[in-house]
């Protein structure tokens, strides 16, 4: 029993740093079209800024990851607007290549200025555990789904309450009625590649913070996004929490359980995923739109 | 110089390469590729060999992304079927290249058309994702290869490089050898998938890509064309993995993670979407690419003192940036840019 609780709260807080990352993809996705291969990448960068704010140039921890947080933003909308801008209209297979071409320079240029030893993380989060129902939990775990939550629910508000939110919901719900409104669908693209990267940073933090390390390898957590975002449905921000949940206790359960000589936690989530593709392509929560052949 | 297209009979009307100066060109490059290895040293030999395999293998996806339309980011996996399957009979059956090469051509296009499964229900990203993850359970299935008796990597035994019985060290040195061999199979593959799409079926797999439900409409069969495609496709992609195994002697799943699957995309979109000699152009440039920087590197070490620490990002960014760059300023790739060059000449001294 406490195993499984233990499994159960680690692939939670998993799970919720996934959301994260989903979140940023679904929500490029929703309101440009686009297939973002670089998520992970993201995520890295956020990860590699928060360390070099706080690590190198010796910031107090909270500005530093203020700083880091509003420079991964900024580093967000200047992708859009010099990269993705001029992939408008173009067949889908160029634009995930640009996405693919974008992943490998930004992972060359964090291993260029950060090298590929692992770097010690700061420590935000405290490390003691806690014993719920029997089970020892790390409490770093627990902090990071409740933060990844706290996030959700601003994030919610902003859609709900906010002009650009507001912007944004309209865009991802018809764009030509949403520009004929006088909305700026430039800037509403620009708004969704800079919450992606601060959601992708955010997850970056807290991934680092359990890891207690960062490296290249958290990047590939952008892989994940995939499973994630295919079985909560492609443009769906709801499905993106629940999908990252599911794949997180699945991936935690997977590899708690069966042996680990056969390595599951890490195949399960692209078997769940082809099996999505085949019966229902769009999700548990997407729009039914998707072309069938 | 060629000013139009003038066909007066219809035998040249239907050739691959009518006109004279096509086939100078192509006569040319071919008496280049027979006369370089005589001169080149090594490392040429090496960087030649692995940029015919390589041509091969992008020749293979192009069927599939730029004639099909059918988008695939699973080619290392397929890469990889071809590779360990060449490797395990090499190596537990102790069998023959000549015998090793074709098996593992035709069970990778069989494996090939398994995950081409999907595309019958989805097509665009959808297919894109799905072929991610048939990328990741192939690579699985080898990192965990215990379970089906697969080692991590293989070493070939030297003795099955033979042809018919003739080891090949007969020819030369491996690297020597081994140019004849892949540039057999390339001019081979190049005159095959040339003449594919003059035929009844690389007709359906264009018509397939320009318009689907067009073309099931004009009677082309969806669900048998789509498979034929991920197979013709996968055929040449472990006939590229097979040539692999034999040349490099040692395979180990390294080779063919997710990052390949991406070269190769690469370079069918560097050289040129639905373009049999775009792909070679696409596969040489990607290649060069890092053995430029390298050499690059080597020169600059007395100037730029740890440029060689620096090397493998140098790499991989100039990889990123040359997609970013071609997408963004010349999205029919290398191949756009030599007709160009042709256009100006043809046409001066005119514009158009």
């Amino acid at each position: 029993m406490d195993r499984f609780v233990q499994l159960a709260l680690s692939g939670i807080a998993n799970g919720a740093i996934l959301a994260l990352v989903a979140l940023g993809f679904v929500l490029i996705y929703k309101s440009s079209d686009v297939i973002n291969f670089a998520q992970g990448e993201l995520l890295l960068i956020g990860a590699y800024l928060t360390y070099a704010m706080v690590e190198q140039f010796g910031i107090w921890w909270p500005a530093g990851v203020v700083f880091a947080v509003i420079l991964s933003a900024v580093i967000g909308v200047l992708i859009e607007q010099l990269v993705l801008r001029p992939m408008i209209g173009e067949p889908t297979i160029s634009v995930i290549m640009v996405t693919i071409g974008l992943s490998s320079l930004l992972r060359a240029i964090t291993g260029a200025i950060w090298g590929v030893t692992p770097r010690p993380a700061p420590q935000f989060l405290p490390t003691d555990t806690v014993t719920i129902l029997g089970a020892n939990v790390g409490v770093d775990r627990l902090w990071a789904f409740g933060l990844a939550i706290a996030l959700f629910g601003i994030l919610t508000l902003f859609f709900r309450y906010s002009r650009e939110g507001i912007a944004m919901r309209a865009v991802a719900d018809d764009q030509q009625a949403a520009l004929s409104m006088g909305i700026s669908v430039k800037k509403v693209w620009a708004v969704a590649w800079a919450i992606a990267a601060i959601t992708a940073t955010v997850g970056g933090i807290l991934l680092m913070s359990i890891f207690g390390g960062v490296s290249g390898t958290i990047g590939r957590v952008g892989l994940l996004v995939f499973p994630v975002v295919i079985l909560g449905g492609l443009d769906s921000i709801p499905g993106a929490i629940i999908g990252g949940l599911i794949i997180g206790l699945l991936q935690s359960f997977a590899g708690g359980y069966l042996p680990p000589e056969w390595g599951m936690g890490e195949v399960m989530p692209f078997i769940i995923l082809l099996f999505i593709l085949l019966v229902r392509p769009y999700g548990l929560f997407g729009q039914r739109i998707i072309e069938r052949v | 110089m060629q000013s139009g297209t003038f066909h007066t009979t219809y035998a040249s009307d239907v050739s691959l390469r009518p006109y004279w100066p096509q086939r100078i060109r192509i006569a040319l490059a071919l008496a280049l590729a027979l006369i370089f290895p005589w001169f080149a040293d090594r490392y040429w030999l090496n960087l030649a060999n692995t940029i015919a395999i390589a041509a091969i293998g992008a020749i293979g996806l192009n069927i599939l992304v730029g004639y099909t339309g059918q988008i695939s980011v699973g080619h290392g996996g397929f890469l990889a079927v071809g590779a360990y399957t060449a490797g395990m009979m090499a190596v537990y059956l102790g069998t023959p290249m000549w015998i090793t090469i074709p098996v593992a051509s035709f069970f990778t296009a069989a494996v090939g058309a398994f995950f081409g499964l999907p595309s019958l229900r989805l097509k665009g990203l959808y297919l894109a994702i799905a072929t991610l993850a048939s990328q990741e359970i192939i690579i699985w299935l080898l990192t965990h290869g215990k379970l089906l008796g697969i080692g991590e990597s293989l070493s070939l035994p030297r003795a099955s490089n033979n042809l018919f019985g003739l080891p090949l060290e007969w020819l030369g040195n491996n690297d020597f050898a081994f140019y004849w061999v892949c540039l057999a199979f390339l001019i081979v593959t190049v005159i095959f998938v040339s003449n594919l799409f003059r035929t009844r079926t690389g007709r359906a797999f264009v018509a397939i890509r320009d318009q689907d439900i067009a073309a099931q409409v004009i009677g082309v069969d969806l669900f048998r064309y789509k498979l034929l495609a991920f197979a013709t496709s996968s055929f040449f992609a472990g006939l590229a993995g097979a040539l692999t195994a034999h040349y490099r002697g040692v395979i180990s799943w390294e080779r063919f993670t997710i990052e390949t699957s991406i070269l190769y995309l690469a370079m069918i979109i560097i050289g040129g979407l639905g373009s049999v000699s775009g792909s070679i152009y696409g596969a040489a440039f990607m290649i060069l690419l890092p053995a430029f920087l390298s050499n690059l590197a080597r020169t600059l070490s007395d100037v730029v003192p740890n440029i060689n620490s620096y090397l493998p990002f140098l790499q991989q960014g100039a990889f990123g940036l040359a997609i970013i760059l071609f997408l963004i300023f010349e999205p029919e790739g290398i191949v756009k840019m030599w007709r160009n060059v042709k256009d100006y000449f043809r046409l001066w001294p005119f514009s158009y």
